[in-house]
């Protein structure tokens, strides 16, 4: 973790001490601060990791609210739309006020092929509007609307709006990323919770009672260490069934990609125990006469779990890149489900960019997400040691 | 020193012996078994074969037996060099695999070079000139190369290449080696071939070494014997050079057996994209074909193939580090 504290070093320089310990009272504060406050406020002073938790949240906004922001529905096809490019937005209207437009879309068919090629209509505009309707969908699952977040001031978003273009079958860029988030932000959390799991119970069992049976655990994470993932995962994945649904593939690849996650989250957990085994709190805790479980889950586990919480951030875009490297390839999840890397199968060959390189749009969201998780895992660990 | 070398070695081999349950996991797990393809195949060819015949050939395979016993065979025939035969190509899984298989080794092998060379001189830089505009402009780059899967980044770059100078630029050999034997000029021309894909497979590692070569040297740099070596009159590259970088170097030695599983892993993907022809696009197709002796036998190739190469890159480490050598005499 040596690593790490370089890191600091540059967040410490880019975000400077914001003055919660200079004065006498603060170091009281400190004495008396909880775990939890302390680590809150240590990771406050890292500007850097408090956006990237901030950009983190809205991407789990945007997975929440998915519907609601889509403003077509993002299965729904349309060969005449077959790759429109994105459209550019016009804040000002001609008169100077602001009030959002773009510019429609006209067919023509091509006399010499015969087919109808859809141009930007110059002549037209349409007007946008927030909390317009649209489609039909149910919120949270629940309740049925039909209101979203943009769409055209009098007409079908569908006949007009492509904000970010359409693919080869006509359907919405936007709402389709929109929509992929979902699957692509959860499966990453589903995935982590399963290796979380793994990673505290067996490298809980390796720190606590050590001997053999942490050796064994120690050899068991070389072993799995040093197998290439990537074949491995694209044979386990290829072998599903091909008559499951889309939830129980959902479920087995959840399962499969957790297979990397726990070693790391193993190794946290073990260390973090070995070097708690011999505090002096925990011996205290021993002599007072506490139980084991008693000593593992209110005097061992809080002074770790910001350590946790920290190692499950940083797993999590692994999960993300797993996912939609195997989805990416055709072995993951298979439409009509939509995640990133079900986007991204779209935009794999050069033919296919060459005639619509917006289709590489869907690699923006991966890339943001994974770096904002990084940041956040990095700011979350150097918290995590609150006295360090 | 002994001692250490046998822990490997056993170690290496439990990974063998892992990998190769998980392949033969891989070739069990799609419902039906050979004998199943096997006559769907010659049914599709108007052929029958009767519930008899079924039985017998189930019996000869012995695909009868207990899944344990089945995999004792699998294992005694991979031993003799026999890894069954390809149902898609109709011919032995060795045949089809051919050159495929040392390429993709080459490749990574090219990866990990690069790596390193791309590493070790801006890890010291970016230590040295700590919090210098280009120490930022090298993290940040960092963090980009660690956020963009390196198959995204394999299609930017194509997608760039394209627009830029309209040519494809994937492969690893031109159209008129493609098919031609091995000679000079075609190593020649695998080599001019042979940077870009081990540059985008070693964008990630590079990030991380980076980030551990910088942190290492940053803690030698501020131990006392350094401002001794300065107060004595040493030259700034030699006092940096010739102890700090050493000590530092250490860790970043043994970032070799992280860093082989995971450009192997790597090299998989990259190499669709790119459409080398290494084993990647291989997988795939026997993946997708349900082709599972083939399949099976690329993996379990490949990770031997890893486990020999992070063995040696143990025995590499114990030479250039005293102190494995002198803890593990202890």
């Amino acid at each position: 973790m040596r690593a790490t504290s370089a890191i600091s070093g540059i967040f410490a320089r880019l975000a400077p001490w914001r003055g919660v310990a200079a004065a006498p009272s603060a170091e009281e504060r400190i004495a008396f601060a909880t775990q939890f406050q302390l680590t809150w406020w240590r990771f406050r002073k890292h500007r850097l990791a408090v956006w990237s938790g901030v950009i983190v949240a809205l991407f789990y906004l945007v997975a929440i609210f998915a519907d609601f922001i889509a403003y077509t529905d993002p299965h729904a096809t349309d060969a005449r739309r077959s790759y429109i490019p994105p459209q550019a937005i016009h804040i000002f209207d001609a008169d100077g006020s602001v009030s959002p437009w773009v510019h429609g879309l006209k067919g023509k068919r091509d006399l010499k092929t015969f087919k109808i090629v859809y141009s930007v209509d110059p002549e037209s505009k349409l007007y946008l509007r927030f909390f317009a309707e649209g489609y039909r969908y149910d919120l949270f699952g629940l309740i049925p609307t039909t209101t979203h977040l943009i769409g055209v001031a009098d007409g079908n978003a569908e006949d007009g709006l492509y904000l970010l273009g359409t693919d080869l079958l006509g359907r919405d860029l936007w709402s389709r990323i929109a929509v992929a988030t979902r699957i692509s932000l959860f499966i990453g959390l589903a995935g982590v919770m399963v290796s979380l799991f793994l990673g505290v119970l067996l490298g809980g069992i390796s720190g606590l009672y050590g001997g053999t049976i942490d050796t064994l655990i120690q050899r068991l994470i070389e072993v799995i260490r040093s197998i290439p993932t990537i074949p491995l995962w694209m044979g386990l994945a290829a072998a599903l069934p091909n008559d499951w649904t889309t939830t129980q593939i959902y479920f087995a690849i959840t399962v499969i990609i957790s297979f990397i996650g726990w070693t790391d989250l193993a190794r946290v957990v073990r260390g973090r125990f070995l070097a708690l085994r011999g505090e002096d709190f925990v011996t205290a805790a021993e002599l007072a006469g506490a139980s084991r479980m008693r000593i593992i889950f209110r005097h061992m586990l809080p002074s770790f779990l910001s350590h946790i919480i920290a190692a499950t951030s940083l797993a999590l875009p692994a999960m993300i890149i797993s996912e939609t490297s195997l989805s990416f390839l055709g072995l993951g999840l298979r439409p009509p489900a939509i995640s990133w890397g079900i986007l991204l199968q779209d935009a794999q060959n050069i033919q296919t960019l060459g005639i619509a390189p917006w289709l590489l749009v869907s690699a923006v969201p991966v890339i943001v997400i994974i770096l904002a998780f990084n940041f956040l895992g990095d700011g979350l660990r150097d918290a995590a040691d609150p006295y360090g | 020193m002994i001692a250490y070398i046998v822990r490997r070695l056993l170690l290496a081999i439990v990974t063998i012996w892992a990998i190769s349950v998980l392949s033969f996991v891989i070739i069990q797990l799609p419902p039906g078994d050979f004998v199943d393809a096997y006559i769907s195949r010659m049914s599709a060819n108007g052929s029958a074969v009767s519930a008899e015949e079924a039985q017998s050939l189930r019996r000869l395979y012995g695909l009868d037996r207990p899944i344990y016993v089945q995999y004792a065979k699998w294992m005694g025939r991979v031993a003799e060099g026999n890894f069954g035969d390809s149902m898609e190509w109709q011919r032995p899984v060795t045949e089809v695999i051919g050159d495929r298989l040392w390429l993709t080794m080459v490749v990574s092998i090219a990866a990990i070079i690069l790596t390193w060379g791309i590493a070790l001189p801006i890890g010291i830089y970016s230590a040295v000139r700590q919090y210098s505009i280009g120490d930022y402009i090298f993290t940040f780059l960092g963090f980009l190369g660690i956020a963009i899967p390196n198959f995204l980044l394999a299609l930017i770059i194509m997608y760039f290449s394209f627009k830029l100078f309209g040519t494809s630029i994937g492969g690893l050999f031109s159209a008129e080696y493609q098919l031609a034997p091995w000679s000079f000029a075609k190593l020649g021309d695998m080599l001019a071939h042979l940077p870009l894909p081990a540059f985008i497979l070693a964008v990630a590692g590079t990030a991380q070494l980076i980030r551990i070569m910088r942190a290492n040297l940053l803690d030698e740099l501020r131990k006392p014997y350094v401002v001794t070596a300065r107060a004595k009159g040493l030259t700034e590259m030699r006092v940096i050079m010739k102890y700090p970088v050493r000590a530092a170097l250490n860790p970043f030695a043994s970032s070799l057996a992280y860093l082989f599983p995971y450009v192997v892993s790597g090299s998989i993907i990259v190499s669709l994209v790119l459409s080398l022809p290494t084993v990647g696009p291989l997988l795939l197709t026997s993946l997708i074909a349900q082709d599972m002796f083939l399949a099976g036998t690329i993996v379990l190739m490949l990770g031997v193939m890893t486990v020999i190469g992070t063995f040696l890159s143990d025995l590499v480490l114990m030479w250039i580090d005293p102190r494995i050598r002198f803890q593990v005499d202890e």
